[in-house]
């Protein structure tokens, strides 16, 4: 408590300074935002210890700070995917939402805004979430750390809005998801460290004599993020009171530090993470024994050790000499039956449950995410073999790519455990409505349906149109033509995102509804009150 | 606590551990996983042999097929030369005319300029080269700078207001803005434009702007309003107009006096395909 009022007044008055002896304006307005969290947080703390509110209740679970974790997870999502919405609409209609006057609501500033938005934000809270639903439960636990937890959560929002504010004011150190500048990069540094040992502590004190395998991917994930973050974000500022910082790589080195992270970002944070919430919810939700734990050990380490190799994929016929090129692809081409070991045991732990499918439409978004992460795990191979590279590199078929992952599996992996969680969490006995998850379901995939789709047709064409030469070898089609002869497939891949981004809306108004609801107080949340503990007994 | 009990829908045995009510079954991997698994192990291995694969300390393993990307793109251009034939050669030594008059060296030219015109020209100038405003169109007979090959060729080479050296120059003053001339007078004087191009205008402010347009604008647009082209001054009776055609327009561009910069490509094209773009403008063009 005391360490906590020393580090937020300690920042409180850095940020005061740098706001106060800084020349960069956009330096400046950070400063300032570190400055109005810092206040807050001290203040928040001073009222939580008048009011008594921090008293530790070591019987019961740290719900609380999941509780604000789901509700950040949906609000950014809603705010993420309609960056998406209308960065998609500025594709297809360049000269309608095009806002000349207003610099900052450029592609340029949103696109970042967008994929980190989903990325971090939306995935990242929805990491945590159930990160601490899951390790306390599967530990029989309480959260370590006292308000560390709190730290974790408000520290992280505080991350999303300096990245967030600084994409639009045009800060940035020009790295696929990783470009927020040097100071918002430690201070995500801090968080993220004190994220990991709060994962640590509680695992560290568990009442369990293993740990579930959901927390390995859990820690694969905590752990490899912050070393990836660590190492691609080596940086030196141009001065401490200046925005701008210069990388420590230089050249075909700093693209591959970069895509080393970039792909393990998709390794560590959207596949590995999600997995372990996968491992709960799959099994929780169809209340059945995961298919195989040795399979659950094998594709794990397999997964570790081949992931973190095949990031040279991305820089097929680059600078990037060949012999490291033909790592990146055969790593990959490895990668998959370690990808689909988790595929595999999450659909085979349905089996005897496989006709909740028709009455439980949560169960069914989550083989539905299954099944859209089978898919992209093997496109991704397909896709990093250099042949195939050579046709989809730079293409839609990327972000078709992408969004098969982002929507289909991270997104409805996500939407499946909220909606298991939130009766959890407020005490009730079900979600509002059944049909509105129905409606969430049947909008989303099929906007899923027609994006990929899309951008499937489209990417193949205009990777097809770029390599078409005349007979005396001189290019077919100049850019611009190819830009034009995918408007349809933009406007397609538009409807479908906004179809996508109306299913998370219905989601949020269900769940509002949902917390809405009469009480429910029959299911006490002591640690003793567990069916764990009681089975065990 | 650890007590192995089996599962009855499936009749496997579990772990024996539990989570929060969650049971691990003890299945064994699926043989199909291992072998795809095993496969793609073996495949990855076959591959290392034959392409440039694990470096060791000053070299890396260069793979039994001896593969190169470096020498596979020279070999491919060496092909690509062949495939052009003896055009490619000719175009860097032939004149302008020459070029022209040759059909096949004339088509070869024309293909080289319209995949460069494409990715690089477009942008501006649109994919058919016909302009917006404030962007020349090139396919009239109305030439700022000069419609003739060699003018062409110049124009690309060094630019207009671009920072080469020898750019094509002029700057029209901003006679409102700077305050050269009184509003009134900047009214007249767009009245005097509009009867230039044998439009109906107001017959007084004509004649009030009549000596300050030959005070003014005589220098570069000459007495009769016919443009210069060494000065990239536009002629001002004809029905072409650079910045549009309305009476306003025409007031802006007293006022404001604006002019646009194109890029010189000397040095980012070689001097063979700024004729290729010179010949392909000029077959496009009414060109002179």
């Amino acid at each position: 408590m005391v360490l906590l009022y020393i580090f937020t007044g300690v920042g409180a008055f850095a940020a005061l300074l740098a706001a106060a002896f800084t020349k960069d304006p956009l330096f400046q307005f950070h400063s300032y935002i570190f400055l109005v969290a810092f206040v807050l947080g001290a203040g928040v703390m001073t009222a939580g210890v008048a009011y008594g509110k921090f008293r530790s209740e070591p019987t019961r679970y740290a719900d609380g700070v999941i509780r604000a974790g789901v509700i950040a997870t949906m609000f950014w999502a809603v705010v993420a995917m309609l960056v998406g919405v209308v960065i998609a609409a500025q594709l297809s209609w360049p000269t309608i939402f095009y806002f000349p006057e207003a610099g900052w609501l450029n592609f340029g500033r949103l696109r970042p805004l967008h994929t980190s938005g989903v990325i971090f934000a939306f995935g990242g809270n929805a990491l945590i979430a159930t990160s601490f639903w899951v390790v306390q439960r599967t530990c029989r636990a309480r959260l370590a750390g006292g308000v560390a937890p709190w730290f974790v959560f408000w520290g992280y929002q505080l991350f999303i809005v300096l990245a967030a504010t600084g994409y639009l004011a045009g800060i940035t150190q020009s790295k696929e998801y990783a470009e927020p500048e040097w100071y918002v990069d430690l201070w995500l540094t801090v968080v993220w460290v004190a994220y990991l040992l709060v994962f640590l502590g509680t695992i560290w004190k568990r009442k369990e004599p293993h740990i579930y395998v959901a927390n390995w991917f859990y820690l694969a994930f905590i752990i490899t993020v912050a070393i990836l973050h660590l190492v691609n974000n080596m940086a030196l500022p141009v001065s401490l009171l200046h925005h701008r910082s210069y990388s420590l790589y230089s050249g075909v080195q700093d693209a591959l530090v970069q895509w080393w992270y970039g792909h393990n970002a998709v390794g560590f944070f959207l596949t590995a993470g999600f997995l372990g919430m996968m491992y709960y919810f799959v099994p929780k939700r169809a209340e059945r024994p995961v298919y195989s734990y040795r399979l659950s050990i094998v594709h794990f380490w397999s997964l570790i050790f081949i992931y973190i190799w095949a990031g040279p994929h991305h820089l097929h016929y680059t600078a990037l000499p060949q012999w490291t090129q033909t790592l990146g692809a055969t790593f990959s081409i490895m990668l998959w039956m370690p990808s689909w070991g988790g595929m595999i045991n999450g659909l085979m732990t349905l089996s005897g449950a496989w006709d909740k499918l028709r009455t439980d439409p949560v169960i069914r978004m989550m083989v539905v995410a299954l099944a859209f992460y089978g898919m992209s795990t093997f496109e991704g191979p397909l896709m990093s073999l250099r042949e195939v590279n050579a046709l989809s590199h730079y293409t839609d078929w990327t972000i078709g790519h992408v969004h098969s992952g982002a929507l289909g599996w991270v997104g409805f992996i996500s939407f499946g455990a909220v909606y298991c969680m939130v009766p959890w969490l407020w005490k009730k006995d079900r979600i509002f409505s059944n049909t509105l998850i129905e409606w969430h379901f049947w909008i989303a995939t099929t906007g899923i349906l027609l994006y990929i789709a899309a951008m499937w047709v489209s990417g193949i064409m205009e990777g097809l149109m770029w390599r078409e030469y005349t007979p005396q070898g001189f290019l077919a089609n100049s850019f611009v033509e190819t830009v034009a002869a995918k408007h349809v497939e933009n406007i397609i891949r538009t409807i479908g995102g906004l179809m996508y981004l109306s299913g998370a809306v219905i989601m949020s108004y269900n769940l509002w509804r949902t917390v809405r609801m009469p009480g429910h107080e029959a299911q006490p949340q002591g640690l003793a009150s567990l069916p764990a503990l009681a089975a065990a007994a | 606590m650890s007590h192995r009990e089996t599962d009855e829908h499936s009749g496997v045995e579990t772990t024996g551990h539990e989570w929060d009510g969650i049971r691990e079954l003890d299945n064994p991997l699926p043989r199909w996983w291992l072998y795809i698994f095993y496969g793609c192990i073996v495949i990855a291995a076959i591959y290392w042999v034959f392409m440039p694969s694990w470096p060791g300390v000053n070299s890396y393993a260069k793979g039994v097929l001896n593969q190169s990307d470096r020498v596979d793109v020279a070999r491919q251009l060496d092909a690509l030369q062949t495939q052009r034939g003896a055009e490619g050669a000719m175009l860097r030594s032939a004149s302008l005319e020459t070029i022209e008059t040759d059909p096949k060296l004339q088509a070869y030219a024309l293909a080289v300029g319209q995949s460069v015109f494409g990715d690089n020209c477009a942008t501006c100038h649109g994919v058919g080269g016909t302009g917006s405003k404030g962007y020349a169109n090139l396919r009239d007979d109305v030439w700022l700078w000069g419609g003739a090959l060699e003018d062409i060729q110049h124009t690309i080479q060094v630019g207009v207001r671009s920072e080469n050296p020898h750019a094509r120059q002029s700057q029209m003053p901003a006679f409102g803005r700077d305050q050269i001339l009184k509003p009134a007078q900047v009214d007249d004087l767009t009245e005097y434009v509009v009867a230039l191009s044998r439009r109906p205008a107001k017959a007084a402010a004509v004649a009030r702007a009549a000596p300050v347009f030959a005070e003014q604008c005589v220098a570069c647009h000459g007495p009769q309003g016919k443009g210069n082209v060494t000065l990239g001054a536009p002629d001002l009776t004809d029905a072409d107009w650079l910045y549009g055609s309305t009476q306003a327009d025409i007031r802006e561009q007293i006022w404001n006096g604006r002019g646009g910069v194109m890029p010189a490509w000397e040095g980012r094209f070689s001097p063979e395909t700024i004729k290729a773009l010179a010949v392909y403008v000029h077959a496009n063009a009414g060109g002179q």
